[in-house]
């Protein structure tokens, strides 16, 4: 009897095998249609606001301040994922943002105190807060959405009374740095003057344009070394011409805007924090078992736990990691605003939500990828900043982003049902 | 006479298997006709079929019912006709009341307003139809299993039933309620209700069935007048269709010192505080030994492995867990593992696997260490790992890289395996190892739990299948109503020895 089904069953495995190792690039692009559609989105949404803008858009000025404006939407969007793809959803991170913003000014403006001391206490307390929230999600099991409306609530309202319903500002200069600084450059500006006369600019940052050129070759680097390696195990991998398309797009793009930052004033320090951050996140989520577990229990929370996972404590860290992540939020948007005002925070919870959804996350949970929500929170920075610098009505915007919202998500759906 | 069905050359394929092949039988009004088979013989697919829930088209064959062709797009369709299927799973809503259960989609209403005098009125008609006092307004969950089964066919009634059918309806049910339903069913019978009746238990097909129809591996074997002389053992052969010594692969059993002793294990249900649901278990288990847990559904016996195995079920748990003589804490799952212990759930799907992941990911999720060094993954030696066992187990795929919700369940079953085995244990308890997959996949289980015994792993295996468990265990307990009412070495029991423990008990 096993002699009979084997034979069949290995020859099978075997010719399915080879087929796969030359896996055509029409059904490569449909396995993959998510990963690909989603930036191609975005370079199409690029490009079609810097037409209509006049190349406003993609200013050096505007390019920095496209990073600057959604840093902290970023940053929660990493938290966000990871709550998201544990099967839970954080409502709170707004009013939690706002109110660590308001807790950091009066520290600093009311009390003098050390912004040394003030932006670590800000981010334990952050951490605290998490805790105190995903302690009931965790070992409560009270439904997640529940747990942080209420927190959205109490955090708002602790936001004004802390502040007295004032706006409390300004920052001394250093606090402001966390937001607004640069990265200086390692050159003199006289130095780097015949080079920014050559490229018709007032400034050449040669630092920023450095950082740049160095990060494309490692990603073309790390990129062909990984491929080599999944060749020589005989794994399946991206078929070349989409590889170097798909590097090519990503490099250009790389040392277009480093190139645009450079002529500008340099990276910004949050944009420096931002990317450490994704860098680490990305790391964390694909490539530990710690990131693996966490998919896990989204997937499948029982299985999960009778494989030896012990779901309770890691639900428990993604609320803890979101409140200091959405802390880091509330102290770069009030160092950028120089003033902690009650409203700061409203409504943004929803904002990182939306990044992560438009990013490829599924609301069931095991499902999404930091890349991706921080594509999906650029896709909405981009049309903010386009649909303003184009002076589109706040009305119109929300209806044009909830469509996107509702569209990248029916997408979706519609991909995993066509593939079963 | 016209049979009132008719079924001819149904055939059905499901992605990697052929759920049905050519099959054909004929129901003629006014009896009980029995479907017979093993699991994963195709008998609740075929019933699919006929209930329009695989609509018209995605089948081969035709169906003739009354005398006409018919093609189901859907289970409305179907009803239409008066063809009611009660399924395995009961489709009640637990928080609705047995009136609102038995009118769900087909309200007594004008203009949308229920009429709540006639629902009530007409509940009460049906439920004294099948011999239930509750009143209408009782919520669902608040009534046993066996009363639950009694209000779907009070629903199947409300609907004017030409043709019901309950597919192992008494699956779930104690004695008494089972004899209960049965007997509704020749009531019925007299009534001039057609039925069909899926069993695999002989005895119940027995008692009601006028023709008994077999399907083995997706085939009709034949169709029987049951009041014709016909024994168990005829079903039997036919079901089975070979011999019982050619079902399970050969062994020699190899058993050696003792591994695991379970003394005076105690377990409280987890919500009904004051509900005892294992008294005072003490077992053993040797090194190369394959030893069966027998017991009805609901004796027990998942929640006595679940309990043991990092106290995943229940609450007040007590008792002793020995491995090789030595006391182990399995108080945590992980420390189970760690410990040597492996359970291999019953529900794969909801608790074994992560579906939406791929084999690789699913063969090493008990063991993450073993594929990765201070916490980051090495992807290579994890792909690695799901290769050698996916090649081990047999596992028929494409490559490691498969979501396992595109495998089929016997597929499925060996990721499962796999990722316990990967695991090393010591001692492996496996819930219902073969439920749901086909008969070949079978065997290749048995293979793989017969070469673990010859490694010298201990091997519980908890099954409703009888002849399962006499055909691949070398010691079996049975249990019943949260204790063990006997143990017997397997060359000693029979099924008729092990029911009768359970009886009497």
């Amino acid at each position: 009897m096993t002699t009979e089904t084997q034979t069949p069953a290995d020859e099978q495995t075997g010719g399915q095998t080879s087929g796969q190792t030359t896996m055509s690039i029409g059904s490569y692009l449909t396995h993959h249609l998510r990963d690909y559609g989603l930036l191609f989105a975005l370079i199409v949404i690029m490009v079609f606001f810097q037409a209509m803008t006049h190349g406003t858009l993609m200013r050096p000025v505007n390019i920095t301040n496209l990073f600057l404006q959604n840093s902290y939407i970023i940053i929660m969007a990493l938290g966000m994922l990871i709550v998201i793809v544990a099967g839970h959803i954080d409502l709170s991170v707004g009013s939690v943002m706002g109110f660590i913003g308001a807790f950091a000014a009066v520290m600093i403006v009311n009390y003098d105190l050390p912004v040394l001391v003030t932006v670590p206490a800000a981010l334990i307390l952050g951490g605290l807060i998490g805790a105190a929230q995903g302690y009931w999600v965790a070992y409560w099991k009270i439904p997640s959405f529940i747990v942080t409306l209420a927190g959205m609530l109490v955090f708002r309202g602790a936001s004004l009374l802390l502040l007295n319903g004032q706006s409390v500002g300004p920052f001394p200069r250093n606090f402001q740095l966390l937001s607004t600084g640069f990265i200086p450059d390692i050159l003199p500006r006289a130095a780097t003057k015949p080079l920014a006369t050559a490229v018709g600019s007032f400034n050449f940052n040669v630092l920023a344009m450095g950082v740049g050129i160095i990060l494309a070759m490692a990603i073309v680097y790390l990129g062909m070394r990984a491929r080599a390696r999944a060749r020589q195990y005989g794994m399946e991998g991206e078929p070349a011409a989409f590889f170097w398309v798909r590097n090519i797009i990503v490099i250009g793009a790389l040392l277009f805007l480093t190139f645009k930052l450079a002529t500008f004033r340099g990276f910004p320090n949050v944009l420096v924090t931002m990317g450490i951050l994704i860098a680490i996140y990305a790391f964390v989520t694909e490539n530990t078992t710690l990131g693996r577990r966490i998919y896990a229990l989204g997937g499948n929370v029982k299985a999960a736990k009778l494989s030896g996972i012990k779901t309770e404590r890691l639900t428990f860290f993604a609320f803890v990691n979101m409140g200091v992540l959405a802390a880091l939020a509330g102290l770069i948007f009030a160092a950028r605003l120089n003033t902690a005002t009650p409203k700061a925070g409203f409504g943004m919870e929803l904002d990182v939500i939306a990044a992560v959804f438009i990013g490829g996350a599924s609301m069931s949970g095991g499902v999404g990828k930091i890349v991706g929500a921080v594509v999906g929170a650029f896709i909405m920075g981009v049309m903010n900043n386009g649909m303003s610098i184009m002076g589109i009505g706040i009305d119109y915007q929300q209806m044009i982003k909830g469509l996107v919202l509702l569209a990248a998500v029916i997408f979706d759906v519609y991909n995993k049902q066509k593939q079963g | 006479m016209t049979p009132i069905l008719e079924m001819r050359g149904i055939t059905k394929t499901f992605p990697g298997v052929k759920a049905l092949d050519d099959v054909s039988f004929k129901v003629m009004p006014g009896e009980i006709h029995a479907i017979c088979g093993e699991n994963g013989a195709g008998k609740s697919t075929l019933m699919k079929v006929l209930s329009g829930v695989y609509p018209h088209g995605t089948y081969e064959g035709e169906i003739f019912y009354e005398g006409e062709p018919m093609a189901f797009s859907g289970i409305h369709d179907s009803e239409a006709r008066g063809i009611i299927i009660i399924h395995q799973e009961l489709a009640l809503v637990p928080l609705l009341s047995i009136a609102e259960n038995i009118f769900l989609g087909n309200e007594r209403a004008s203009g949308g307003v229920i009429n709540w005098h006639e629902t009530m009125q007409r509940t009460q008609a049906l439920l004294r139809k099948v011999g239930l006092t509750e009143a209408p307004g009782t919520m669902v969950d608040k009534i046993g299993v066996g009363k639950q089964q009694l209000v779907e066919i009070a629903k199947a009634l409300s609907k004017d039933v030409k043709l019901l059918i309950l597919d192992e309806p008494t699956a779930a049910l104690q004695e008494n309620d089972s004899r209960k339903l049965l007997d509704l069913m020749l009531e019925l019978k007299a009534q001039g209700v057609t039925s069909i009746i899926i069993s695999h238990k002989l005895n119940e097909v027995r008692y009601v069935a006028d023709t008994v129809t077999v399907i083995r591996d997706g085939r009709t074997v034949g169709t029987r007048d049951a009041h014709a002389g016909l024994s168990e053992n005829d079903i039997v052969r036919d079901m089975v269709g070979r011999d019982m010594t050619h079902r399970f692969p050969d062994r020699t059993p190899k058993i050696g010192e003792l591994l695991l002793e379970v003394a005076d294990w105690n377990v409280w249900h987890p919500e009904h505080k004051d509900r005892k649901v294992i008294e005072d278990i003490s077992f053993n288990v040797r090194a190369g030994e394959v030893v069966g847990i027998a017991g009805l559904m609901g004796s027990g016996r998942t929640e006595l492995a679940m309990s043991i195995f990092g106290q995943s079920w229940g609450r007040n748990i007590s008792g002793n867990v020995k491995l090789r003589g030595k006391p182990i804490d399995v108080s945590k799952v992980d420390r189970a593992i760690a410990a040597g212990l492996s359970y291999v759930t019953e529900d794969r799907k909801a608790l074994g696997l992560i579906l939406d992941e791929t084999i690789k990911f699913n063969t090493s999720l008990a063991r993450l260490e073993a594929v990765s060094k201070n916490g980051i993954l090495d992807d290579m030696r994890d792909t690695e790992v799901a290769e050698r066992y996916r090649k081990a187990m047999r596992t028929r795929t494409p490559g490691v890289f498969q979501k396992v919700s595109n495998l089929s369940g016997g597929n499925q079953q060996k990721v499962v395996l796999a990722k316990w085995l990967f695991t090393e244990p010591e001692v492996l308890i496996l819930d219902e190892p073969t439920r749901g997959i086909d008969v070949g996949a079978k065997y290749e289980i048995y293979t793989i739990i017969n070469e673990l015994a010859a490694q010298g792993k201990g091997v519980v295996v908890i099954s409703s299948e009888m002849p399962e468990l006499l055909g691949m265990c070398d010691r079996i307990y049975v249990m019943n109503e949260g204790s063990f009412v006997g143990e017997m070495p397997a060359a000693e029991a029979s099924q008729e020895r092990i029911m009768s423990l359970i009886v009497t008990e």
